[in-house]
């Protein structure tokens, strides 16, 4: 390792830009001639639009244009789409329902964007927005997911009776009743996973820019990966051809998955920059960022865990209804299916399980993947379960775990995974003398004796990150192939670009991508530029979601780097009249080896674009593009423990402690990593303590500015204590499993752990709040 | 139509703005200053936090007239030309950021939380103090310690004189 290679903390290439205030994010950008735009919106969950009267609105000063979605349908736009196809125990597709990126006949959530304004300043644009006068026709509304499907519920769309979308099952349900039928135990939960929403500090943005003489479309937009939104754009909403619409996604303030998906808006301002023939910007306020980025969790689920008398477990038993919200966004059907039920197994060797999952419509915002996507609504449901059983059982939590671990690899899990590595073990016994597990009842009665409950809490979280390979996620429904490219441009003068198809949205990669190449190819960082971001620059790229931009991303560049490496040596043999074999890259030089013959890598890179002296056949020039698609997921894993203090007269919970011991795998920077678990544990904790995004029977959202929704804040959260252990990942040629995730997968389990421990309660809802904390320990006293 | 006229980063703008201007986009859409974000409605995440006459003020909670005749100072307004100011040099060298979306309020606020505390910092203050700036991809933690960090590096610098970052 050297002080710029693989597996050191370097700091960021990217900061300078941001720390002086030079970060360049879409409400950033300004074009000539750009005006703004405003959406009115659904003020009522389910409506009838009789009447769109915008007469008033078009009177109002500086506005440009008032659109509606009659307009757009009559210019061919087409319907949101959702791109995972999944089909049902009957072998049905799922009923997925129309959704226009204007509404025209139907309104289904608070929020539904009707028309669009585009005015002279945003002043003026949500001043006409006000003046557009729509006719409601009220209907009755269901927010709740468990009620969805209640006789009498309203129905949202009509191709999904009683609003089931899909009900779906993995694993085998005969072998799970044998099994239960053989149990010494059966073990019963009843859990809600609480819905979120993202809250990327950014808010969503878009830029439309039609070009009237080039008959061009250009979009600014907020997404963590602009060329799926150029090819959805462009193959399912009419919205231009591929080779017509450049998608530039250029710094973007967070996503966490929320900016994944393509929304209405993005294409409703590139519809009408063309109409209005102005560049047309829209920025979301956070209120509006509440009720229409896609909201993550909310699942119902009802669970049963059979174990043997030895407290081995013989099998599980799953049934899930997920809120897929009014309609189906990009990869909804994806995360309460392939992402959620296959890591059901957790870490254990668990021979049978069966698990069902009905996905439903409701009238609230869509609901898709956000950080973790599925894996923490599997991770808390199996960690619950696991520290339920052990006090059922009378055992230490960490034993009834251990005991259940699984220990060889490779291993099938009864859920299509197979875990390729991994020591669970291991991270079990570093987190615990991390957490100094040992002398926690001392520091209960400690606690007890300052009045305060005092709680432990373990979470052995498992998640599978690098969805591939792309055959086999095609074969389960996938829209998209989930490989990554990569292309490495040395320059003449040797300096080396490396577009990748990846995106960064905090991630780092300008520092990481470019640590790789250093190290690989023996030049400085500050030689290396990552350029990412910007469809007319990369050619294809599949984006940043899943922790998957080490696994895949990285490994795309290194499938480049052997082609650039064997080319270079190449030319450099030829050069110094040695043998290619011989030659290695060493100190900005390619060398013979044991001699003092070398060629400086500029001088390399200058022969190959001068072309006067290459090897007979070889094309001038040096730039190598690879496309990597993953044999597997990738299985990052680890242990989280959780220590609190409750306060028993106003049920305020303090985290007094938070250990956090993960398996990543090979690491490149783990200054970046460690910060990756930084933010994923906090948004966790929010999960757990905090956040909840909460509809009202009327489908009002009451939880639509931070003043209404608790995001964790500083002095909610303490300093974490981390550290990793390693077992390479077989499936990548880095050995790397991902790290995006875990910290908002493996810690709301232990957190809630560590609360019903402190209570000696058996279950506590999420958000675990000072209200619910103290009823919790009035009832347990009574 | 309201006339203000106001020193930002050591020059002296003026312009016509509606009344109803805040000073953030003031400084984002006349003055073309970017590094000010806008990441809520109601005053809570900081990401527009500037200095006015020397104290951290949330941009989006003051029109443009109300800061008419006062002394700004942005993100962009921080830095003594190449040399970093010590806190944007120890969120770097701390990692304090990612998306970098928050950053530019968070630090504006840490050097004004630096300034008040000239005794210096301890975590729970730190923490507290940020109670009205949020991040949503750090979990804080890097940004605690690099406020603690620059905190330590700015008592240590000659009065007045910030001490030059790495």
């Amino acid at each position: 390792m050297g002080i710029e290679g693989v597996g050191a903390r370097v700091a960021r290439k990217e900061d300078r830009r941001f720390i002086t205030g030079a970060g360049r994010y879409v409400d950033d950008m300004v074009v000539p001639g750009m005006k703004h735009a405003a959406f009115v919106r659904s003020p009522h969950a389910h409506a009838q639009i009789k009447k769109i009267d915008v007469s008033r609105a078009k009177a109002m000063p500086g506005v440009i244009g008032v659109l509606t979605g009659k307009e757009l349908k009559a210019d061919g736009i087409g319907n949101l789409i959702c791109g995972w196809m999944i089909h049902s125990k009957d072998g049905s597709p799922m009923k997925m329902g129309a959704w226009s990126p204007l509404a025209v006949d139907k309104v289904r959530y608070v929020g539904d964007a009707v028309v669009i304004v585009v005015a002279d300043t945003k002043g003026q644009a949500r001043d006409a927005a006000e003046a557009v006068d729509i006719t409601y026709k009220e209907l009755k509304a269901v927010s709740d997911a468990s009620r969805a499907m209640d006789k009498g519920a309203p129905q949202i769309h009509p191709e999904a009776e009683n609003n089931l979308i899909f009900d779906w099952d993995i694993g085998n349900a005969d072998e799970t009743a044998a099994a239960f039928k053989k149990a010494a135990h059966v073990v019963k939960l009843d859990i809600v996973n609480n819905r979120l929403v993202p809250n990327a500090m950014e808010p969503r943005a878009a830029l439309g820019h039609y070009d009237r003489a080039e008959d061009h479309y250009t979009c600014w937009t907020t997404s963590q990966n602009p060329h799926v939104a150029r090819l959805v754009m462009s193959a399912f909403y009419n919205v231009a051809p591929e080779n017509k619409l450049r998608v530039i996604a250029p710094d973007v303030g967070g996503g966490f998955g929320s900016k994944i998906y393509i929304y209405p808006e993005e294409i409703v301002c590139l519809w009408a920059s063309k109409k209005t023939g102005v560049p047309v910007k829209w920025v979301a306020d956070r209120t509006e960022s509440f009720l229409t980025d896609a909201h993550g969790r909310d699942h119902h689920t009802h669970a049963e865990m059979a174990f043997d008398k030895d407290h081995r477990i013989l099998g599980f038993k799953v049934e899930t209804i997920a809120n897929l919200g009014a309609y189906m966004s990009l990869f909804s059907s994806a995360t309460p299916t392939y992402l959620y039920a296959t890591l059901l197994s957790g870490q254990y060797d668990i021979p049978a399980i069966h698990g069902t999952v009905k996905a439903v419509y409701t009238n609230t915002a869509p609901v898709d993947a956000y950080r973790g996507a599925g894996r923490p609504e599997a991770a808390f449901l199996v960690e619950r379960m696991m520290e339920v059983s052990a006090r059922q059982f009378g055992m230490s939590p960490a034993d009834l775990r251990r005991k259940n671990f699984i220990t060889a690899f490779p291993h099938q899990t009864p859920v299509i995974m197979c875990y390729d590595a991994g020591d669970f073990g291991t991270s079990l016994d570093m987190a615990m003398k991390a957490a100094d597990y040992a002398g926690f009842e001392k520091r209960r009665e400690k606690a007890k004796k300052a009045g305060k409950l005092r709680g432990i809490g373990f979470s052995c979280y498992i998640e599978a990150c690098g969805i591939a390979p792309s055959a086999a996620v095609g074969s389960l429904g996938a829209g998209v192939g989930l490989w990554e490219s990569a292309e490495v441009r040395v320059n003449a003068v040797g300096t080396i670009e490396v577009l990748t198809g990846s995106h960064s949205h905090g991630q780092g990669h300008e520092t990481t991508f470019a640590q790789l190449v250093a190290d690989r190819l023996k030049v400085p960082m500050d030689s290396i530029s990552i350029v990412h971001g910007d469809t007319d620059k990369v050619q294809m790229g599949m984006g940043t979601y899943g922790s998957r931009s080490g696994a895949v991303g990285m490994s795309a560049i290194v499938k480049a780097l052997d082609k650039v490496e064997a080319k270079a040596k190449k030319i450099a043999a030829h050069l110094m009249e040695a043998d290619e074999g011989d030659i290695v890259i060493e100190n900005g030089a390619l060398k013979v080896a044991g001699t003092d013959k070398n060629v400086p890598w500029f001088q390399m890179a200058l022969a190959a674009y001068t072309a006067h002296n290459l090897p007979a056949g070889m094309e001038p020039g040096l730039k190598e593009t690879a496309f990597y698609d993953p044999a597997n997921f990738t299985f990052p894993a680890g242990c989280y423990v959780c220590e609190v203090e409750i306060e028993p007269e106003t049920g305020m919970t303090e985290i007094v402690q938070f250990v956090a011991a993960d398996d990543f795998g090979n690491i490149i920077n783990p200054m970046i990593v460690e910060g990756q678990v930084h933010g994923g544990v906090t948004q966790g904790i929010g999960q757990a303590l905090l956040e909840g995004a909460n509809y009202d029977a009327s489908g009002q959202l009451l939880t639509a500015s931070y003043m209404d929704y608790t995001m964790p804040r500083a002095s909610d959260v303490p300093s974490y204590k981390l550290s990793t252990s390693s077992t390479p990942s077989p499936s990548n040629p880095l050995g790397i499993k991902g790290c995006g995730e875990a910290g908002a997968i493996g810690s709301p389990p232990a957190v809630i752990n560590a609360i019903t421990d402190a209570i000696g309660t058996e279950d506590i809802t999420m958000p675990a709040t000072p209200n619910k904390v103290w009823a919790a320990i009035r009832a347990a006293k009574h | 139509m309201s006339q203000v006229s106001l020193t930002v980063n050591g020059r002296q703008v003026s312009g016509a703005v509606e009344d109803r201007t805040l000073l953030v986009h003031f400084l984002r859409e006349h003055l073309g200053l970017t590094g000010t974000h806008v990441g809520c409605d109601t005053s809570q995440c900081g990401a527009c936090v500037v200095h006015v006459d020397g104290k951290a003020v949330k941009s989006c909670t003051m029109l443009a007239a109300q800061a008419s005749g006062s002394t700004v100072v942005t993100i962009e307004g921080l830095a003594d030309g190449a040399d970093l100011h010590p806190v944007q040099a120890a969120f770097k060298e701390h990692h304090g950021l990612q998306c970098g979306f928050c950053t530019p309020g968070m630090i504006m606020s840490a050097t004004d939380m630096i300034r008040r505390h000239p005794e210096g910092l301890d975590e729970a203050t730190v923490r507290a103090e940020l109670e009205g700036n949020i991040c949503r991809c750090t979990g804080y933690h890097n940004i605690v310690k690099a406020i603690l960090a620059a905190s330590k590096a700015m008592s240590k610098a000659p009065k007045g004189k910030a001490k030059k970052a790495a």
